[in-house]
């Protein structure tokens, strides 16, 4: 039971990695590869900031901030220096890189005895938990900072899926969404779609980095490296939704995001549980991948076979 | 009041691909008119509209809309006072989005994009009224995605978008090209009809010597990237299909004359 309320509360704060992925990648059609920086990012500010006694809300708000700004670094490299997508992505990725070691000032950085997001939650709930240490859910003893932990970051998801849906629904929300569907019309009707992909890649950049900052309060510390190969990650959730929940309705497609984010976490998890060698995880990631991506193709053009067959 | 003046545009210049798209072109449409442009494919005429709505900057010369200089403005800054009709059906609108959420962009035209509600109640309200005037059925669609209509509706929503705003200019390139004949005849209606209703300063590059005799008061054919006739008033009423046609043949003949005479020399010099 542990080992699932900790996999869920990974799966909500990853995804909002696959919120920030969805942004670029599918909103956008730009491959992004500022994420693995931006992840760290995120992890690296929040964590300096509560070492050195910020409050945990603030910390997590700047390190957002953070994020936003290295979005906007890449969008500024795309649209006004013309650099290629995936190229201004790989050179902020890169330079964040060294950024996040300066922030740090050493490779990692242990939250243990800080006061994070994580214990402020346990502490909003203890008038409904009490401070026992242990509650019973379902038959199952569970600890309640675990639960608390869980609740509050479900609360947190939610709320940033509802917004996020919001905005995106708002005039300046439907232009980003015109500008990866058609740049063009959206040019003919009067707006900068370069302004328009650089505010859109730092609000991706943001929430990734806000994804990194929760991670590491949640995991009591912070990792230079721990951003490495997230946004294969993020895509993971992304594809998984996608061919979970199709239509392609604004609702439905951050409704996905957050499904596969929660059942690619749980996928992981069982599977380590098995005996899957960590190591081996950024394999299987790809994997994943590559199948969510070719399975559906490769079905529905079996199946055309099959029919045509039939027909003939 | 349209005025372009001794606009030129290479493209590759310096390269043997080099291609002389606009020569010197001097250029004056008046408010309120609708001047039809024809003229053999490679001749200039989507250049020279492209030319107008800054989807590139010149070589040399000036382009003057409704009192301001607009040479070196960037394209989405003329959007405000220009709408377009591309000759692709998939240009002017995004496929994955709903028909009202298209028209909202419209409505909004040149005005930096707001975090209000983008489709409040009066603005559906307001499309729903515009849409009827296509007479297409499509007022009952509003939340239908765009990429499910067909070239035709989507030719016709594009121009109540282009011109939901009064604009200074309107561009129209081969706007009906890519369109059966049922569908190209009621978009020219249309056309026609908003054209005329609101006094739209125009420019529309056709190739139907059929439209361009019976649509417009003034009539310009190009070739070569210059403007080689311009007709209005009664003389351009006076034109028919087979005039045209003529004038088409006339350029022809001309062009095979200078070929020929270029062979001649060739023979004799070389
Ligand atoms: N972006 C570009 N880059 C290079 N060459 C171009 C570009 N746009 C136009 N040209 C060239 O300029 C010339 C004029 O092209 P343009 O598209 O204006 O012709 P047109 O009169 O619209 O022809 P059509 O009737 O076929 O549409 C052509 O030789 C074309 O190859
Ligand atoms: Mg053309």
């Amino acid at each position: 039971m542990n080992l699932l309320l900790g996999s869920l509360t990974i799966g909500l704060i990853l995804s909002l990695l696959g919120l920030g992925v969805y942004i670029s990648f599918k909103i956008f059609s730009f491959a992004d590869m500022t994420a693995d920086g931006s992840i760290t990012l995120g992890g690296a500010v929040a964590a300096v900031l509560l070492v050195s006694g910020v409050s945990p809300v603030a910390a997590t708000l700047t390190a957002t901030g953070a994020g936003l700004l290295a979005g906007l670094v890449t969008g500024l490299l795309h649209t006004r220096c013309r650099i290629h997508p995936l190229l201004s992505g790989i050179l902020t990725m890169t330079a964040l890189y060294s950024v996040n070691l300066r922030v740090m000032g050493k490779s990692n950085i242990s939250l243990m005895s800080t006061q994070t997001l994580a214990d402020t939650a346990e502490q909003l709930c203890t008038p409904f938990f009490g401070t026992g240490g242990n509650v019973l859910l379902l038959g199952w003893q569970v600890a309640t900072r675990d639960l608390s932990v869980l609740l509050a970051t479900l609360l947190l998801v939610l709320l940033t899926c509802l917004l996020l849906y919001l905005f995106f629904r708002t005039n300046l929300g439907t232009t980003m969404r015109a500008t990866g569907d058609n740049p063009q019309m959206v040019r003919a009707q009067g707006t900068d779609t370069g302004l328009m992909i650089t505010l859109g890649l730092a609000l991706s950049n943001g929430l990734i980095a806000l994804s990194g900052a929760l991670l590491t309060q949640y995991q009591g510390f912070s990792d230079v490296q721990m951003g490495i190969g997230m946004l294969v990650w993020g895509l993971a959730s992304v594809i998984i939704g996608e061919s979970l929940v199709r239509g392609g309705r604004l609702g439905l497609a951050i409704c996905g995001v957050l499904i596969g984010s929660l059942l690619f976490r749980l996928l992981v998890a069982i599977a380590l549980r098995f005996g899957l060698n960590p190591n081996d995880l950024k394999l299987i990631t790809a994997l994943c991948v590559f199948g969510a991506l070719v399975l559906p193709g490769w079905l529905s053009s079996l199946t055309s076979r099959n029919m045509g067959g039939r027909h003939a | 009041m349209l005025e372009i003046t001794s606009y030129s545009k290479t493209f590759h210049a310096g390269t043997p691909n080099e291609v002389k798209a606009l020569e010197q072109i001097s250029l004056t449409v008046q408010n309120g008119s609708f001047v039809v442009v024809i003229g053999t494919n490679g001749s200039g005429k989507s250049t020279l509209l492209n030319a107008v709505a800054g989807t590139f900057l010149p070589d040399q010369g000036q382009i003057l809309l409704d009192g301001h200089t607009i040479t070196n403005w960037s394209e989405h800054r003329r959007a405000k006072l220009i709408g377009r009709v591309f000759q692709n059906p998939f240009s002017g609108t995004a496929p994955g989005m709903t028909i009202a959420e298209n028209l909202a962009m419209a409505a909004r035209r040149g005005r930096f994009p707001s975090i209000r509600w983008a489709l409040g109640h009066h603005l559906l309200d307001e499309c729903r009224d515009r849409i009827r005037t296509l007479r297409m059925g499509l007022e009952d669609r509003l939340d239908t995605a765009i990429g499910g209509l067909s070239g035709g509706q989507r030719q016709a929503l594009t121009l109540l978008m282009a011109t939901w705003q009064r604009p200074a200019l309107l561009l129209l390139d081969e706007h009906t090209a890519a369109l059966d004949p049922r569908s190209a005849e009621r978009i020219i209606e249309l056309t026609n009809e908003i054209v005329t209703k609101n006094k739209l300063t125009t420019l529309m590059v056709t190739h139907s010597m059929h439209q361009a005799a019976n649509l417009g008061d003034r009539l310009i054919m190009m070739h070569k990237g210059e403007v080689v006739k311009d007709s209005s008033g009664a003389d351009k009423q006076r034109q028919r299909p087979d005039d045209l046609l003529a004038c088409f043949d006339q350029l022809r003949r001309r062009e095979m004359l200078d070929e020929s005479a270029a062979e001649m020399l060739r023979e004799q010099y070389v």
